[in-house]
């Protein structure tokens, strides 16, 4: 088990390790610092004195290792654009996306669950059918299209739901929370719903697909041949055991969706990291593009390592990272 | 498949024939989403002939056409089918050309991914050991970034790399390799998995024994047997592959202005949500829902079909 | 009395929920409070400003954001008349030299009292090597303080433009600098911060109560303000809301009472609506193609030569823009077409330059016959998506023109961060470009920045090589006349010279859009596109 863990931490820390390469790679190599910094008529002295003041005169081997150092101590350096320190500005966000990626994640698990086992045991009724096609239909349509219809209808047209932004927020120490005052949850729906819908899609056909092959085995039909009833076969046996990659795949999907969020945080300018993620990418904000890959890997190479442990723990025999793939269904 | 049904008649009956095809006759979601698809891909692809115009030709654009509602409104002028946009663009002009430029981006996504993740996947598992540890490592990594984060990390590295005057004209390209850098490791791992089985087969022993080149035994022997998995990964890949060239040009790092894709033209609709002009939303937001649509219903269909669990 | 007095949540971090309630609690009476006082403006601005400190970075819009905290000493009125300010009088002692009576009993949002030591340190800071508001005072040489009340000001030459320069330098406190190390300017092109960055102290209408960059700045009267106030707001949140179709979706669901930056497309849904007023008039900017005048083309199938650089060929790419159309239907019927490059309002506009060519497609490609080029040639447009008012529309509808009189212009379209650098570095062939004249409302802010060819100072946005030596010095001569009986008519002189050249091709005053709710009962609005919100009225 140990040796186990130990493998497995080093792993992650080699991705890591990789993901810094490359948030490095796009400081080196995406524009030269020293020209976007300086204005066009700085001498020749002002860059070389700025080259060095960022280490740029150093060899290459030791820059990444400072890179990494300082990454390592949340030190990501300033933005370009608004002059903040970029942990701080990621940390200041964070609230804000996650709190969104907690509401999709319990709206795909409220519904999803629900929805699947339906599908699943009224497999050839009409309305599973339906639903069936629907997910089909979930998955085919873009999240920022149907956001935008969203807006369309519940802003503009009815004015029931707001249409941008957390609304009122309050702090509890350095996290700023919409849950607490009535504009900070009507602002969660809408693009709370919109994430969530791919997910609670996912979540259906996963408990749909587990649900049918838990059926089709045989501790089922001794379960049925012993004459339980439906209900009692269908939660307490089919149901129990498929909640286990179904609770697997929500917590890997985590990362996912906190990635996934800044298509809807751009849709109702929802201001979160993947919004802030996504300005960088118009500006050309390099430390913050770096800063928040490094982000938002570290919490999905954390999550995929956690669960792959605590899979470890529950069942010896899965210990090889066999379910870490299953992350990237997306 | 749509590959294979367009091919030689001789050949499309005995496909009917077969056991897919008989499970393709008798699924009509499946023969209705590839007739769709088909006349998607065809309308796209013909849109020079059937477009009522080129809105690429700066020439053929009049300002006072703009902002025509669709044939059924009021105020609306022929030809302008589906309206026209600030600019004075026909929509549905712009949507074929639009749709013919998802299309082209999606098919070369899923074909490049495919082509890298199966070399790296014979490689790996033909090779196994020191080679196959450091590609599926190199895969590993890729995996736990997420792949929207990616495929923009990627984009705007490129793009920043590319001399200004090159980035327009090789936007395209841009798109297909961030896109393909991303999704190749599913191939790859499947198709390790079964050259690894393949491997130890007699067939391909004796082959070795004989001496035939390690290439050819990859690709007359055991290429053939990996490509079915292959086949239906990649049809359901392509849904996903429109989808993200989409949401990449949603977020302003895909497709220009200039050349735009369907998911240029939903930005750009985007920002006349309010104005009432809900149509320059409206159908591209509807036609990249078909396409994704009809290849996600025959992908489901195929894979379900091919499972042979579920028969 | 502000709820920042309260802040009883930094206390809460350890007790989570028990806190939560807590803070909650004194939150809502804080509304109410705030309420009870005065009224709240919600501003959904397009963009974020680029810092606290007003010498962080010369742009037209965070200095008119700014100007709610910080005071100049003088100012413009709503009709862009020089009015005092901090400084209740002025004369001119010699030719070089200015002496400012300084306003009494003016206080700082701290409580200092504003003196001459305040003035010196500002200008000191402003002017500062490290500035990146330096050029915004360049005859500036030195201060110093007579008395507690007096502060002379030399200049390095006889300067007729000293007032209008000083409407946007704006006065720190001396001790809050030193107290807080703020001496120095900070710099947000640079990457250089300091306290004054994220903290503010200044005798303006309003004082920043707190401030979270890219989502809320808040603004609260300063009920020690020296002037009389005539506004009612007691709290002003602003909001950037970068993407235009939300901010419209915030105006009409109350989410915010008022946008300086309306999109023009939505007007009319705007206007319909019974809860939103638009307000919406012409802006002093001028929009102008600028060409590339150097002696071969950036990007085009004629390699050896400029065809740009011949007189005809600049004719044809005038005459071949049906600017009515692009009036009508690029901008919505907004914008005022000019043959003029600067606005009426602007010293040194005559109504001879105002007049167009006329539009002439046939006439354009007999131009461009006669100039050689019967087949046209291809040349690099760079336009910016996020830069003037509907740039895509309008490059987009010229860009088309241009094709249907043979030309083959090839347009590139990015955002502004993007196009800038090529703009700067001079990798274009047209470009888009506009000019308020901003601050100095006179025809001398284009002519030496734009006009004029590259020295020193002179001819810092002249990207193309558009230069020439009859329209310098003119420019040159009408620097140093104090007498504008005689200055004004040498810049009429060069705009007019530019003109019968076309070395630019002028389009339009831009429009400029402003939207509010019906709470909104009254403000001003200059055609200098700056919200005042201290004249501005809620119900």
């Amino acid at each position: 088990m140990l040796v186990f863990l130990v493998k497995r931490l080093m792993n992650a820390a080699g991705v890591m390790l990789a993901v810094a390469f490359l948030a490095f790679m796009i400081f080196r190599f995406v524009g030269d610092p020293v020209e976007l910094m300086l204005n066009e008529q700085a001498s020749q002295a002002q860059r070389d004195e700025l080259r060095i003041r960022l280490g740029l005169d150093r060899s290459f081997l030791l820059q990444f290792a400072t890179f990494v150092g300082n990454a390592v101590r949340g030190d990501f350096g300033i933005s370009y654009r608004n002059q903040q320190d970029v942990f701080t500005l990621i940390a200041e966000r964070f609230p804000a996306t996650f709190e969104l990626v907690l509401v999709a994640t319990f709206l795909s698990l409220a519904v999803g669950l629900p929805l699947g086992v339906y599908t699943a045991i009224r497999r050839d009724s009409f309305l599973a059918k339906l639903l069936q096609f629907v997910s089909v239909l979930g998955v085919s349509l873009p999240s920022f299209a149907l956001g935008i219809l969203f807006i369309l209808v519940f802003s503009v047209t009815l004015q029931w739901l707001p249409a941008f932004g957390r609304g009122e927020i309050v702090m509890l120490g350095g996290w700023s929370t919409g849950f607490l005052t009535p504009s900070g949850r009507l602002a969660l729906i809408l693009p709370g719903v919109t994430l969530s819908l791919f997910q609670i899609t996912l979540v259906m056909r996963l408990v749909r697909a587990e649900m049918l092959e838990t059926m089709r085995t045989d501790f089922i039909r001794f379960a049925r041949a012993r004459g339980l009833p439906d209900r009692s076969v269908h939660v307490r046996h089919a149901l129990r055991n498929c909640l286990m990659p179904v609770i697997t795949v929500t917590g890997l999907q985590i990362g996912n969706l906190i990635a996934f969020a800044l298509v809807t945080e751009t849709v109702f300018q929802w201001p979160g990291m993947g919004l802030l993620f996504v300005q960088a990418v118009t500006f050309v904000d390099i430390p913050v593009m770096a800063a928040y890959l490094i982000v938002v890997s570290f919490i999905f190479v954390s999550l995929n390592t956690v669960v792959d442990l605590l899979y470890a723990i529950v069942d010896p025999r899965l210990r090889e990272d066999a379910i870490s793939g299953a992350a990237n269904a997306r | 498949m749509p590959a294979e049904t367009a091919r030689a008649p001789g050949r499309l009956a005995r496909w009917l024939d077969s056991d897919i095809g008989w499970s393709f006759r008798q699924t009509p979601v499946a023969w209705l989403s590839a007739l769709l698809l088909i006349l998607l891909i065809v309308s796209a692809f013909c849109a020079p002939l059937i477009a009522p115009q080129n809105p690429h030709d700066l020439k053929q654009i009049f300002i006072d056409k703009a902002e025509l509602p669709p044939i059924w409104a009021k105020d609306a002028e022929w030809p302008f089918l589906l309206g026209t946009d600030p600019q004075g663009r026909d929509v549905l002009s712009a949507i074929l050309y639009g749709t013919r430029v998802s299309l082209i981006i999606g098919l070369a996504s899923v074909m490049v991914s495919m082509a890298i993740g199966v070399t790296v996947g014979l490689l790996a598992g033909y090779h196994g050991g020191r080679i196959d540890n450091i590609l599926m490592r190199i895969g590993d990594t890729v995996l736990s970034i997420p792949t929207l984060l990616m495929a923009i990390l990627v984009s705007a590295l490129f793009r920043e790399m590319l001399p200004p005057g090159l980035r327009e004209p090789f936007a395209a390209v841009v798109i297909v390799l961030s896109i393909s850098l991303t999704n190749w490791v599913q191939y790859a791992r499947t198709v390790r998995a079964l050259t690894m089985v393949e491997r130890r087969k007699e067939y391909v022993l004796a082959a070795r024994i004989i001496k035939v080149s390690s290439v050819r035994i990859m690709r007359r022997h055991i290429l053939p047997n990996t490509l079915t998995p292959v086949m239906v990964a990649a049809t359901l890949n392509l849904g996903l592959a429109i989808l993200s060239e989409a949401t990449l040009s949603f977020l302003g790092v895909g497709m220009p202005i200039t050349q735009p894709s369907l998911g240029t033209l939903i930005r750009i609709g985007n920002q006349y949500l309010f104005s009432g002009s809900w149509w320059l939303i409206v159908f591209p937001a509807l036609q990249l829902g078909l396409i994704v649509l009809s290849v996600n219903l025959l992908g489901d269909w195929l894979r379900d079909a091919l499972n042979p669990k579920l028969r | 009395m502000t709820k920042a007095d309260f802040k009883p949540w930094n206390r809460a971090a350890g007790r989570l929920l028990k806190g939560a309630a807590l803070s909650l609690a004194l939150l809502s009476a804080g509304t109410g409070l705030a309420q009870a006082q005065g009224k709240t403006l919600k501003w959904g601005a397009a963009r974020e400003i680029a810092s606290l400190d007003p010498y962080s970075f010369g742009e037209t819009f965070t200095l008119a954001v700014l100007n709610h905290v910080y005071e100049g000493l003088v100012r413009y009125t709503g009709d862009l008349k020089i009015e005092p300010a901090l400084a209740e009088s002025w004369e001119t002692v010699s030719p070089t030299v200015w002496r400012f009576k300084l306003r009494p009993g003016v206080k700082f949002h701290n409580g200092n009292a504003f003196t001459a030591d305040d003035v010196v340190a500002s200008l000191a800071r402003v002017t500062h090597e490290t500035s990146p508001l330096k050029g915004n005072l360049p005859a500036y040489k030195s201060s110093r303080k007579i008395d507690d009340l007096t502060v002379e000001i030399e200049v390095n030459g006889p300067y007729p433009l000293l007032l209008n320069d000083l409407t946007n330098i704006y006065i720190f406190d001396k001790e809050w600098m030193e107290a807080n190390n703020a001496s120095l300017p900070t710099d947000s092109g640079k990457g250089i911060k300091g306290f004054a960055t994220d903290n503010a102290n200044g005798t303006g209408p309003f004082s920043v109560e707190s401030r979270r960059a890219d989502s809320r700045t808040v603004f609260v009267a300063n009920p020690g303000w020296w002037d009389k106030p005539q506004h009612n707001i007691s709290r002003i949140e602003f909001l950037p809301i970068s993407a235009a179709s939300t901010r419209v979706a915030a105006l009409l669901s109350g989410e915010i009472d008022f946008t300086n930056v309306a999109p023009l497309q939505d007007l009319p849904r705007l206007s319909a609506s019974p809860d939103v007023k638009v307000l919406q008039t012409n802006e002093l900017r001028t929009v102008i193609f600028a060409l590339n005048l150097k002696n071969t083309l950036f990007e085009s199938d004629i390699k050896d030569k400029n065809p740009l650089q011949d007189k005809r060929v600049r004719e044809a790419l005038y005459r071949a823009i049906d600017i009515d159309a692009v009036q009508r239907r690029a901008m919505r019927g907004l914008s005022r077409n000019t043959g003029a490059l600067i606005a009426p309002a602007i010293p040194g506009y005559t109504p001879a330059q105002d007049e167009r060519l006329p539009f002439d497609l046939d006439g354009a490609k007999k131009l461009l016959t006669e100039a050689g080029y019967p087949n046209g040639f291809s040349f690099q447009m760079n336009c910016q998506s996020d830069g003037l008012v509907n740039e895509e529309e309008f490059c987009q509808a010229v860009a088309a023109m241009w094709s249907r009189a043979g030309l083959k212009p090839n347009l590139s379209l990015g955002p502004r961060s993007q196009q800038t650098p090529k703009r700067v570095r001079g990798e274009f062939d047209v470009i888009s470009f506009g000019w308020a004249n901003e601050p100095m409302i006179d025809a001398y802010s284009i002519l030496i920045q734009v006009m004029r060819s590259k020295s020193g100072s002179g001819g810092v946005f002249n990207w193309g090589d558009w230069g020439r030596a009859d329209i310098d010095a003119l420019i040159d001569k009408a620097g140093v006349e104090l007498d504008s009986a005689k200055r004004i008519p040498m810049m009429s002189e060069a705009l007019m010279i530019a003109k019968r050249e076309h070395l630019f091709i002028p389009l339009h005053q831009q429009p400029m859009a402003w939207a509010m709710r019906s709470s909104v009962a009254e403000t001003v609005q200059a055609s200098d596109n700056k919200p005042r919100l201290w004249l501005t009225r809620m119900k």
